[in-house]
């Protein structure tokens, strides 16, 4: 496979790597131009009020930015798979911790989340006397 | 490639495997052909970059949480981010990864110029980030924009009159504004006396007037809120929620590790940079400036992760 790409893309005046895959100029160009293109997107997407939604359509295009980079930019599509396990698990360990510490967070929120705790409150009105007051 | 390469190597020495040692000086004696040595490399840097997720990651998942618990907070205060600033600052760092990867492709090419030109804009782009960056910062901290009980702390003299805390909580603020007016006769005196005992169950406000002169407070007090807010006059906000400074406890840490790890880009692709003005890289070597710009790429990820979640805050 690795060879095989390498016939398509590499130009007869260049000199061959010996090791490693040859991305043409136009995909890193591409990718470069959707890559801004997507966080101009980013920005306007900021003023459209999706409620819920919006935190969600800014990761979404996150994530598709962060495949671009991921797959031209660092050559993962055209690697040995073993590195994009590398990459793509470490995310998802990042995701299970997050889910397990979300589903903590939103168990106990409403028992303990209602104003500062007391000795907290007591030294924010002794050393911040200028923040505004917690609700209980 | 890798194996037709290193079986044709084996077949022409035949010395057991360490004919691609004469032939490629950069080849340690531990691997038996430059691309296991790249491969080998590469799956090190990717490993090291795994660590990377993980501990930007525990980071996000603390975003995550005080978010969960602080929305208006977050909602509120990223307006004091500056957008142009931070989307800037995005563009810098994708252009910056642009050209490292095309520098790459440079050093796999053979082309030294080109190799040099793109490293010297990246390295650009990475010092262009971080004064901007450091732009950002200064601002903020000039307007006291900082992390824990520091974000409460008046920013100078004139603001901290602003803010005064009366000593002793006006009992009646109302009428300490309207104060009588001598000239105007009997019929402006105030005709119910204050009570020896103040029973309102209303509290007396936290930072009340104590004045007439703190009478254009109290209608800059009672304007509606904008949309965004000054970050001058952040304590004198009606709207600020609690906790305000909670977002910029996080947004310091993680953009602060993040700028920190800009730096040490800084340092390793000026080193590159120096290596490349020297010819140490080659279509056959070239493995420090694939290593160098997969880190970078990195580095151009997390912030790709950071722009929105803490500047572009609906």
């Amino acid at each position: 496979m690795a060879s095989a790409s390498h016939a398509a893309h590499s130009h007869g005046h260049e000199p061959h790597p010996l090791v490693g895959h040859l991305v043409p100029y136009s995909t890193l160009f591409a990718t470069g131009i959707a890559l801004l293109f997507l966080t101009v997107i980013t920005v306007a997407a900021r003023y459209i009020d999706l409620g819920e939604a919006n935190i969600y359509l800014a990761i979404g295009i996150a994530v598709v930015k962060a495949t671009l980079v991921s797959l031209f930019f660092m050559h993962l599509r055209w690697d040995r798979p073993f590195n994009l396990m590398v990459l793509v698990g470490s995310m998802l360990f990042v995701v299970l911790m997050m889910v397990f510490c979300m589903m903590d967070v939103g168990q106990y929120k409403a028992s303990i989340n209602a104003g500062n705790p007391a000795k907290v409150q007591s030294y924010l009105d002794a050393n911040a006397p200028y923040a505004p007051v917690t609700k209980k | 490639m890798s194996h037709a390469h290193s079986d044709a190597s084996h077949d022409a020495h035949g010395h057991h495997g360490h004919g691609d040692h004469a032939k490629y000086p950069f080849l340690a004696h531990h691997f038996d052909t430059p691309n296991q040595q790249f491969e080998s490399g590469k799956l090190g840097m990717w490993v090291f970059l795994a660590t990377e997720v993980l501990f930007f990651g525990a980071l996000f998942v603390m975003y995550a949480i005080m978010r969960f618990k602080n929305p208006e907070v977050f909602s509120y205060a990223s307006n004091y981010l500056d957008t142009i600033l931070g989307g800037v600052n995005t563009c810098v760092l994708i252009l910056s990864s642009l050209t490292m990867a095309v520098g790459v492709r440079a050093a796999q090419t053979n082309k030294k110029g080109l190799l040099v030109t793109c490293l010297a804009l990246t390295l650009a782009g990475a010092i262009g980030f971080l004064v901007i960056k450091y732009f950002e910062y200064s601002h903020k901290f000039h307007l006291n924009l900082k992390w824990g009980i520091a974000f409460y702390q008046p920013v100078d003299e004139s603001d901290a009159a602003l803010v005064k805390v009366p000593p002793e909580p006006v009992a009646n603020p109302v009428l300490a504004i309207a104060a009588p007016n001598p000239s105007a006769g009997a019929k402006t005196d105030p005709i119910v006396p204050l009570p020896a005992v103040d029973r309102s169950a209303i509290a007396p406000p936290k930072a009340g007037p104590d004045g007439v002169a703190t009478v254009a407070l109290v209608e800059k007090a009672q304007e509606p809120a904008h949309l965004k807010p000054q970050a001058e006059d952040h304590l004198l906000d009606p709207v600020m929620p609690p906790n305000t400074h909670k977002f910029f406890a996080i947004y310091y840490i993680m953009t602060g590790l993040h700028g920190i790890h800009v730096l040490i880009g800084v340092g390793v692709i000026g080193w590159l940079l120096v290596m490349a003005m020297r010819g140490a890289y080659s279509s056959d070597y070239f493995t420090p400036v694939d290593l160098v710009g997969l880190y970078w790429h990195v580095v151009d990820l997390v912030w790709i992760f950071l722009f929105p979640l803490f500047y572009l805050i609906h």
